[in-house]
Parts: C-alpha cells; sequence; structure tokens
C-alpha cells in the first residue's frame, strides 16, 4: 500500500553534537535497519538480539576497519521511534562519525531531516504532541539553562501548570452547564471574578514566554563605544572564557564582528560594532549608522567607556543610545590611571578586558537585565519557549478576557460559556485536550441533578 | 405453523416513541408500511415522566417538527401545561417543556397512526429477523405469520427480555406491566449483533386525592404559550399546574438503613443504570451532604387523580417506599395508586450502526431508541425518524440523510451514540452540542426543513410557506441593517427609558439592536417603514442581529469543523493495513469504522497522531 513509504525508508543521522565529546553515536531508524548495519559491521555474533549491546568494527567497502565501535540494537515497537533503531556508538571527533554516518547513506539510508525521530516517535503514538516538542527544544536548545527548561517540560511541569488552568475553567464551564441543563435544580451565578483569577494565571505563563524565548533563541547584546575603548579586548575576553567558536556572518558588514557566548546558561550573541565617534568620513558614517542601528535592534547595550581617558564628546554622543531597560554603562581599563569621571546618575560597571578583572560582575548585570531586577536562579521555575504554546495561551487569555466583557455587557450567560470553551479549548490544544471530552462527567460527578 | 402473511416495503417493529416517528416517516414518504406493537394499547405510552421537551430535549422534537415529524404536533394537541425554560440565559438555551396528559397524547397520536394513508397497525410479536446474504428481508411472528419487507426498523424499546423490580420484587414484564419480547433478543445475537443490559426506573404514582397542596410550591404555566410545533400558529388551553417540594433528613435516613433491600445495592440488578435519571437512593448516597432534594408533583392527565413524583425514582421495597414517601411536606398521608420500579432490558451497542442507524453489518436493517442504548421519549423520537427516513431512503436507492454535529442536536446525538458508544443509557444535554448558539430551538425550520423537503417528508405546501418565511427573514435583516437612525430626542428618549447610553451622532438600527438593553421590539417605535410580520420571523431578525458576532464566530468553527468532516473513509478499509497508527487506534477504528475523519478523532483511543498519519495515507490514496 501507497502509504507504507511514509516510514518505511530508513533514517539515519549522527546523534550526537560533533565535534565534543569522546563518543559520538550514529542512529538508524526504520524497517531494515539491521541489514544495513549486516552491510559494514563486522563481530563475533551473526543472531542479533532487540536490546542488547554489540562490540565489533565498522568496515567500508574494502574491508578497511573504519573505528571499533559498540552497537545497540532495539527493535520496534520498543524503542523511541517505536521501529527498528540502531545506535553505533563510535569514537568521537569529527571524522569517524562522518566516515560512518555516510558509510550508513552509501549502504541505503537516507540522511534525517532535523527531529525527523522525534517526528516519527510522534507519529508512531510514541510521544504526545507537547513531548515531542520538548524533545525537539532540547536537541535545539543551545545552551544549559534551555536544556533545563525544555527537561522540564518534557517532564510535565507545563502540563501541570496547564492541566491546573484548564481544571478551573472546566469546573466554572460545568457549574454554568448544569444550571442550564438543570434549570429547576441550579441556578446561575456570576463567575467573572473566578475568570479574572484563571486568566491571571495564564497571564503569568504568558509573561514568562518572552524569558522563554531569551532562553531558547538566546540574546543579542550589542558592544557599542568610541574607537579604542576595548571593545574587541571585551569580545574576546567573553568569547575566550567561554571558548565559543567564532564566526564571521556572512553577509554583514566587516566592521560588525559577531561571536556566540553563554553566560551562566544564557546565550547570547555578541555583536561589535564599529566605534562610534564624530567623522567627516563618508565610509566610517556609514559604519557608524549600522553599528547605532545594530545597538537599537539588541536585547542590551554594553555602552563602553575607556577609564583611562576622559569623558568626550564621542562619549556623549553615545548616550543618544541609551534605553534604561536596556543599556550597561560599563568602564573598561580600570587597571590604569582613573581620567574618567562619569555625569553623577552613571551606574558604572568597572572592568578590565586585559586583566580579566570585573567580568563576573559584567555578567551578573547582563542577567539582571534578562529577568529584571532578580537575581538569576529561574531553572525551577517554568518557561514557555515555544511560539505555538505562546499562541494558544494569548487565544485563551483573550478568549477568557471576552467571557468577562460578556458579563459585564449583561448578555445572556450562555454567551459566556461559548467563550469559556474557547479559552478551554485554545489552552487544551498545548496538550491536547478538548472541553467536550469532559464537559458531562465533570457535571455528572460533581452536581446532584436529574429526576 | 408458519404462513406467508404479505409483503411491506419498510417492517417497523415497536410502536413506541421510535417506532411511531419511524412508522410515520415511511408511510409519508410513500412507502408500504406496517408497525407491529406486542399490544396496540401501549401505542405513544409514557410509561414514565408526564412531560415532553425540557433542556435540550425541547430542541430534539422541534426539530423532529422541522423534518415533518409528529411528536411536536401531538404534545401541542395533548398538554396541559407549557413553559418556556431559561429564559434569561441566552437564546441557544432557550427550552419548552410541556406537562401532557399522557393518555390523551396516547391516544392522539394512535388516532393520526390509525389514520395515515400506507401505514398498517397490527398487534403481534415479533421473534424472529429474516437475513439472507447480510441483507434484511423480513420477519416471523409469534404467531407463525411470516412477513417480507426490503427494510425492517427495530424500535423495542425497553421491552427484551425486561424485568421490572422493586426490594425482592421481580416481574418478568414490559413497563406498566405489559408483555415482556423474550425471543427476538435471542434472534438478534444469532444475527451477530452485540447486547447490552441497561437499567432505568420510574418513581409511584401518587392520588391526588391524598396530597397536602397547601404545605408545597405551587407551579403555573407561562401565560403566553409557545407551541412545540412550526406549524401550530396559536395556542390557548386552561391548565394544570405542578407542585414543588423537597425531601428531608428523615427521607435520607429512611433511604440509608434500607439501602440493602433495594435490587440495585443488593445486587440483584445487572444492568448499568444512567447518571441522567438517577433514583433518590444514587442520590442520597452519591451526593451525601446534600441535605434535601426537590421533588415535583406533577398531573398525569386531565382526567385522572395520578400524579407523578418527579425526583423520587425508586426501586426500594414497597413498604419502604411507602414510608420513604410519606416523609416528604405534603406527602405525608400520600396514597400509593402505582409502585415505583427499576426497569432492566436489553439494548444494543450503539457503534454496531452506522450514523444513518442502519446495521454495518447488515443491509436494510434499522434501529432507533432505548433499544439503541437512549434514554427519553424524545431523544427516540428524534433517532425514530431518522432511522425511518433511512429507512425508506435505502428502499428507494437514495442516500441516507445524515444531519452532522454542526445541523442538529439529532446530529449530536446519533453521532455520540454511534462513535463514542455508551455505557449508561444515553440522554441529551445541551452541554454535548458544541455549536449551539446555531442550534436552538427557534431555527431549527431554518436549520432542518430543506432537508426534510428533500426527502419527501415535507410536502410542498408548507415548503413555500417556509421559503417565505426565510425570505422575509432575510429581507428584514437587510433592511434594518440600511435604516439610519437619526440622534434626535425620540431615539434618545427611548434609549434613556430603557438605561441604555444616548446617542449624539445616528447610526444603523441594528447598531442599536445590538445593545444588550435593547431588541427589535423595543426599537419598532422609531422604526417607521417596518413591515408587518408575524411573530416567528420578528424573533428571528431580533436574534441573528442581536447575537451576530457569536453567531458569526460559531459559524468559523463550523467551517473548521466541516473541513475534517468532509474528508471521507472507505467503510471496508482495514486500518491494520495503514502504516503508524498505534495498535489501540487500529483496534478502535476498525470496530467504529468511521465515515469521515472528523469522526475518527471523536472515537476514543484515536490521537490526534493518529489523524496525521489518516490524512497523509488519505493523500496517498488520491
Amino acid at each position: 500500500m501507497e502509504a507504507r513509504k511514509i516510514s518505511d525508508d530508513i533514517i539515519a543521522a549522527i546523534s550526537t553534537p560533533i565535534g565534543t565529546g569522546g563518543i559520538g553515536i550514529v542512529r538508524m531508524s526504520g524497517t531494515g535497519s539491521l541489514s544495513i548495519l549486516k552491510k559494514i559491521f563486522k563481530c563475533h555474533c551473526n543472531d542479533f538480539q532487540s536490546h542488547h549491546i554489540y562490540y565489533g568494527s565498522i568496515v567500508d567497502e574494502t574491508e578497511n576497519i573504519i573505528d571499533e565501535v559498540l552497537v545497540n540494537i532495539m527493535f520496534a515497537p520498543k524503542s523511541y521511534t517505536r521501529e527498528d533503531v540502531i545506535e553505533i556508538n563510535c569514537h568521537g571527533g569529527l571524522l569517524c562519525v562522518k566516515q560512518i554516518l555516510q558509510l550508513v547513506l552509501n549502504s541505503g539510508a537516507r540522511l534525517a531531516e532535523p527531529g525527523e525521530f522525534t517526528k516519527r516517535a510522534y507519529l508512531n503514538g510514541r510521544l504526545d504532541l507537547l513531548q515531542a516538542e520538548a524533545v525537539i527544544d532540547v536537541i535545539n536548545s543551545k545552551t544549559d539553562l534551555s536544556k533545563q527548561v525544555a527537561v522540564n517540560q518534557l517532564s510535565g511541569s507545563l502540563s501541570n501548570k496547564i492541566n491546573e488552568c484548564l481544571q478551573i475553567i472546566l469546573d466554572i464551564i460545568a457549574r454554568i452547564e448544569a444550571a442550564i441543563d438543570y434549570p429547576d435544580e441550579y441556578e446561575i451565578f456570576d463567575a467573572s471574578q473566578e475568570i479574572l483569577n484563571v486568566s491571571e494565571k495564564i497571564k503569568k505563563l504568558l509573561d514568562s514566554a518572552d524569558v522563554g524565548k531569551i532562553i531558547h533563541n538566546g540574546i543579542n547584546i550589542a558592544i557599542v563605544g568610541k574607537p579604542n575603548v576595548g571593545k574587541s579586548s571585551l569580545l574576546n575576553n567573553l568569547a575566550q572564557k567561554d571558548s565559543a567558536i567564532v564566526t564571521d556572518i556572512p553577509g554583514t558588514t566587516r566592521d560588525i564582528i559577531c561571536e556566540y557566548i553563554n553566560i551562566d546558561g544564557i546565550s547570547a550573541k555578541i555583536l561589535d560594532t564599529a566605534g562610534i565617534h564624530l567623522t567627516e568620513n563618508v565610509v566610517e558614517n556609514l559604519g557608524i549608522e549600522k553599528a547605532k542601528i545594530c545597538a537599537q535592534n539588541a536585547d542590551i547595550i554594553l555602552l563602553l567607556f575607556d577609564w583611562s581617558r576622559e569623558f568626550d564628546n564621542d562619549d556623549k554622543n553615545l548616550l543618544s543610545l541609551y534605553n534604561s531597560d536596556k543599556t550597561l554603562f560599563v568602564a573598561n581599563k580600570i587597571d590604569l590611571t582613573q581620567k574618567f569621571f562619569a555625569p553623577d546618575n552613571f551606574q558604572l560597571t568597572k572592568i578590565s578586558a586585559k586583566k580579566n578583572f570585573g567580568l563576573d560582575d559584567l555578567r551578573k548585570n547582563i542577567k539582571k537585565i534578562v529577568f529584571g531586577k532578580n537575581i538569576f536562579d529561574k531553572s525551577n521555575e517554568i518557561f514557555v519557549c515555544n511560539v505555538r504554546h505562546k499562541t494558544a495561551l494569548k487565544n485563551s487569555y483573550d478568549s477568557l478576557m471576552r467571557a468577562i466583557k460578556t458579563i459585564s455587557d449583561g448578555l445572556p450567560i450562555d454567551l459566556t460559556v461559548i467563550d469559556l470553551r474557547d479559552a478551554y479549548d485554545f489552552l487544551g490544544e498545548i496538550i491536547g485536550q478538548s472541553v467536550s471530552d469532559k464537559i458531562t462527567d465533570e457535571i455528572f460527578s460533581k452536581f446532584c441533578v436529574g429526576k | 405453523m408458519n404462513y406467508n402473511a404479505g409483503f411491506f416495503d419498510v417492517i417497523i417493529i415497536g410502536g413506541g416513541h421510535a417506532g411511531c416517528e419511524a412508522a410515520l416517516a415511511c408511510a409519508r414518504i410513500g412507502l408500504k408500511t406496517v408497525l407491529f406493537a406486542i399490544n396496540l394499547d401501549s401505542i405513544a405510552m409514557m410509561p414514565c415522566n408526564p412531560n415532553i421537551g425540557g433542556t435540550s430535549k425541547g430542541h430534539l422534537v422541534r426539530e423532529i417538527d422541522a423534518l415533518g415529524g409528529e411528536m411536536a404536533k401531538n404534545i401541542d394537541k395533548t398538554f396541559i401545561q407549557s413553559r418556556m425554560l431559561n429564559t434569561g440565559k441566552g437564546p441557544a438555551v432557550y427550552s419548552l417543556r410541556a406537562q401532557a396528559d399522557k393518555f390523551e397524547y396516547a391516544k392522539q397520536m394512535k388516532k393520526t397512526l390509525e389514520n395515515t394513508n400506507n401505514l398498517y397497525i397490527k398487534q403481534g410479536e415479533v421473534t424472529q429477523i429474516l437475513v439472507e446474504k447480510n441483507k434484511v428481508c423480513g420477519v416471523i411472528l409469534e404467531s407463525g405469520a411470516i412477513y417480507n419487507s426490503k427494510a425492517v426498523v427495530i424500535c423495542t424499546g425497553t421491552y427484551l427480555k425486561s424485568r421490572c423490580l422493586f426490594g425482592q420484587t421481580i416481574i418478568q414484564s414490559g413497563p406498566n406491566g405489559f408483555k415482556s419480547s423474550n425471543k427476538l433478543g435471542d434472534s438478534l445475537k444469532k444475527l451477530g449483533i452485540k447486547m447490552f443490559r441497561f437499567k432505568t426506573g420510574t418513581p409511584a404514582r401518587i392520588d391526588k386525592r391524598s396530597i397536602d397542596f397547601s404545605k408545597m410550591q405551587i407551579q403555573y404555566g407561562d401565560k403566553k404559550i409557545v407551541p412545540f410545533s412550526f406549524e401550530t400558529s396559536f395556542l390557548e388551553r386552561e391548565q394544570i399546574p405542578c407542585y414543588l417540594t423537597y425531601t428531608n433528613a428523615q427521607t435520607c435516613e429512611i433511604i440509608k438503613q434500607n439501602l440493602s433491600k433495594s435490587p440495585m445495592y443488593s445486587g440483584i440488578i445487572e444492568g448499568t443504570g444512567t447518571r441522567y435519571c438517577p433514583s433518590i437512593e444514587d442520590k442520597v448516597v452519591r451526593f451525601s451532604d446534600k441535605l434535601r432534594h426537590q421533588v415535583f408533583i406533577e398531573p398525569e392527565g386531565e382526567n385522572t387523580n395520578e400524579m407523578y413524583a418527579a425526583g423520587l425514582s425508586t426501586s426500594l421495597p414497597e413498604d419502604v417506599q411507602i414510608k420513604m414517601y410519606r416523609t416528604v411536606t405534603g406527602l405525608e398521608r400520600c396514597e400509593f395508586m402505582r409502585t415505583g420500579y427499576a426497569i432492566e432490558y436489553d439494548c444494543i451497542d450503539a457503534t454496531q450502526l452506522k450514523l444513518s442507524l442502519e446495521f454495518k453489518n447488515i443491509a436494510g436493517l434499522f434501529s432507533a431508541g432505548q433499544f439503541n442504548g437512549s434514554s427519553g421519549y424524545e431523544e427516540a423520537a428524534a433517532q425514530g425518524i431518522i432511522a425511518g427516513i433511512n429507512a425508506a431512503m435505502y428502499v428507494q436507492k437514495k442516500s441516507p440523510l445524515i444531519i452532522d454535529r454542526s445541523e442538529g442536536y439529532i446530529g449530536v446525538l446519533i453521532d455520540d451514540m454511534v462513535t463514542k458508544g455508551s455505557n449508561e443509557p444515553y440522554r441529551m444535554l445541551t452541554s454535548r452540542a458544541e455549536y449551539r448558539l446555531l442550534l436552538r430551538q427557534d431555527n431549527a425550520d431554518l436549520r432542518l426543513t430543506p432537508k426534510g423537503f428533500e426527502v419527501g417528508l415535507i410536502k410542498s405546501e408548507r415548503y413555500e410557506k417556509f421559503l417565505d418565511k426565510q425570505e422575509k427573514i432575510r429581507r428584514e435583516i437587510e433592511r434594518v441593517s440600511k435604516v439610519f437612525v437619526k440622534a434626535d430626542e425620540k431615539t434618545n428618549k427611548i434609549l434613556c427609558e430603557h438605561n441604555s447610553h444616548e446617542i449624539s451622532n445616528g447610526l444603523y438600527l441594528s447598531e442599536l439592536i445590538k445593545r444588550p438593553q435593547m431588541n427589535y421590539e423595543i426599537l419598532e417605535a422609531i422604526d417607521n417603514a417596518r413591515p408587518n410580520l408575524d411573530e416567528q420571523v420578528r424573533e428571528q431578525v431580533n436574534i441573528q442581529i442581536k447575537y451576530e458576532g457569536y453567531i458569526n464566530r460559531q459559524i468559523n468553527q463550523v467551517e473548521k469543523f466541516k473541513r475534517l468532516e468532509n474528508k471521507k473513509l472507505p467503510l471496508d478499509l482495514d486500518y491494520k493495513n495503514v502504516k503508524g497508527l498505534s495498535i489501540e487506534a487500529v483496534e478502535h477504528l476498525n470496530k467504529i469504522k468511521p465515515e469521515n475523519v472528523g469522526q475518527a478523532l471523536r472515537i476514543a483511543g484515536v490521537s490526534h497522531a493518529d489523524i496525521s498519519v489518516l490524512l497523509i495515507f488519505l493523500k496517498h490514496q488520491s
């Protein structure tokens, strides 16, 4: 049958981060994975059993040994994807893993699309939608903190929060429905306050979505300052310490350099801009304009000043970029003699990029901005990271607001139920629940109705 | 000895509320139809409560009428009290409920059946269904008579292997002492039909002369009576009141002391009861913190002293029942005329049916009503008319009439029953309808009369009238949306009188109708060019304008719903061959064999992931 083709092919991918770690894993999923393995795997055993580990070597077409490996075999349906899954554990490093993947692909597998293992697990009923999304978030998360949030979500803390809100909404609906279906027995009541209470809970989750986005996608930090203030040394210092991979983003101008760093779990993209100062030079002015735009688009601006030079017009000029929500004043080169005297209201973070001094304070202050005034320890809290979830929460919240308006407008209670059902179903979308399945049970378990 | 008794297009087994509608539908469409009842005196009998309608059930009655059925007209002829419930709770849940003179109700319905062309009424017990090559071909009666037919509709209600119980007393009979049907069930089992055992019950009937009404709250009917049928134009009648009283701690005490004597709690009853019509024993046990329960004392008819005690359904021993009833305020000296009882009966697992109510594995065999596992007269009648229409469509080789969840409560009822099945008698509830703002009782004709006309049940004279009404509504809504109201003294005076804020700029009349404090009627005073329209039209104009925003939202939801509903699934599909479905989903899908993807999604155990797989599968197929 045609439909078999949906998952009849074998997919393969490297399932460990490339270039890090001592062990690399190449994973295959699909019917026939074993026959591919047999083509490239030499070992003393021929009768492979599910959930066993086999030791042997991977060999190429000319019987050259590529690597010594351990192979895990998991036959359907007791595997992650509920298909036959084989994992080849080889030595880490780029070369070995890539060669083995190439061999697997040459032998009949195709390269998996990003998230395709999880997609199969979902399609085969192994994971619910929320779990599947969380797994994809785990895979995609760039830093430790976002991994922590993703893991929390997977184990159900977001589900719990949502279930809690769903239960409250269901309870309100059930009470109204009982009054509608059994008018002799129950009376209508004003549900505004209760609706308001649950809407606040949802609002809180919704607010976490912005923080969630930062954890998930990282933040942009722009370093801005006049020439020779030490922007590049700061950048290098931050980057070195966190051993980030330095990349030139293609297509950007040469004068904006960007690096990825990790500040206690927040992934940040640092943009080193051209020195901003007054100049007649047309080319230079272009670069400065770009730097300004870059600063405006950034989540955080580090305004960098030189401790060893006086506060001058160029510095003053920078203040136009100031935005109280996202700006940090940083004085660099504090190992030198102070000549810089800032205006009174400056909250200066003092560092020496060269001597590696004060950088921990700088990180702390960056986190303060990211997470508001609180000192950052949020890995146990729930953040909404996913756009689909955010939309669903927003829709649910809006429906609750409409319900409250319907009541205050003096419209009939039945119309309120339409809004409340919407609110429930939008929220339920996140974990795949709909109100119609539940409402009858709720009414009859809670209310003594019927004659 | 068997003998050949003749041929009919359609045979209806049973003369209850489902059987009556099914028989009338087939005969009115023009097919030669016969209805068998074990006893002709039980036709259209109301063995339990003496009302028609109520929340969501009132909607069903109106829909039956919109399709060309009889229940609404019959209750309009025979009611003794009428009330519109829920008027303060929104147009979607307005619910009409009437107290019936149950003896008159049955009599009038029988008269209608007897005087319908093409319809034959016969007393006799059907004991066997004849099937050849998975196709129904007739029935055999206990007398040995063989009737052949193209289609058969089973509407046996609570009569299959039924027994009535209270205390230790077990009476092998159907309701009200009518003979039960003990052989047909075996014939059905032989045909491979899966049966359940359900249970329901009824309270005692009390002699009116023994009740102290002065201690009870009196409940009158509405002054302005709204008829059930769209064709009944005006009704005036002397109405008979009902009475409200309450149980108390003493009542609870007696029940608790004697609980072990109830066949429900002593284990004699095997059948599954419903949460929707609990006995007083159930209520006391399940909601022990509730200090008192309502009891409505309702007349069973105009010319009888029998009074129905709604809320006191029971199967306790007779002496305990009497003692317990006499604790209730106003019933201290009550005399029983009939004892309350529980009734157990065989019914089917409705998931064996298609949405047309035809058995999936036996062509031409349809079923409706309590036999399908529902409860309630209105639920039965609603299925009856659909099963009747579709038996007629089957005989005429036309496609069946299927009302979906966005078109009527009937659609919700049937879809719930055949898709989800039920492990207790199914009762209609407004909360089961997702799109109920569209499924109002006032617009049932706008939703369903065209369908009734299409199948041949609505005659052209009525249809012309309907089209005229529809056109008048359309034109008036259009007109009102274009009438410009000036911000003058007269307008603001009216707004002010109704606590609506004044206007400083002119606006359209429809905008004013939408205001919570306003409606179409109030604004007549500033609407000079208003045509003379009858009440049904005016009501539609008001509701459709007033709730336009909400109505449109539901219309959008329906469009979304229809997308999955319109994706048909082949009935002969073996879901084992659809790779990627969960094992649980395969099992359920193969059992239900849904007719479209929307229905598949409503099956328990089928997840959204399974639906994605099905959608991909369908794409590959086409």
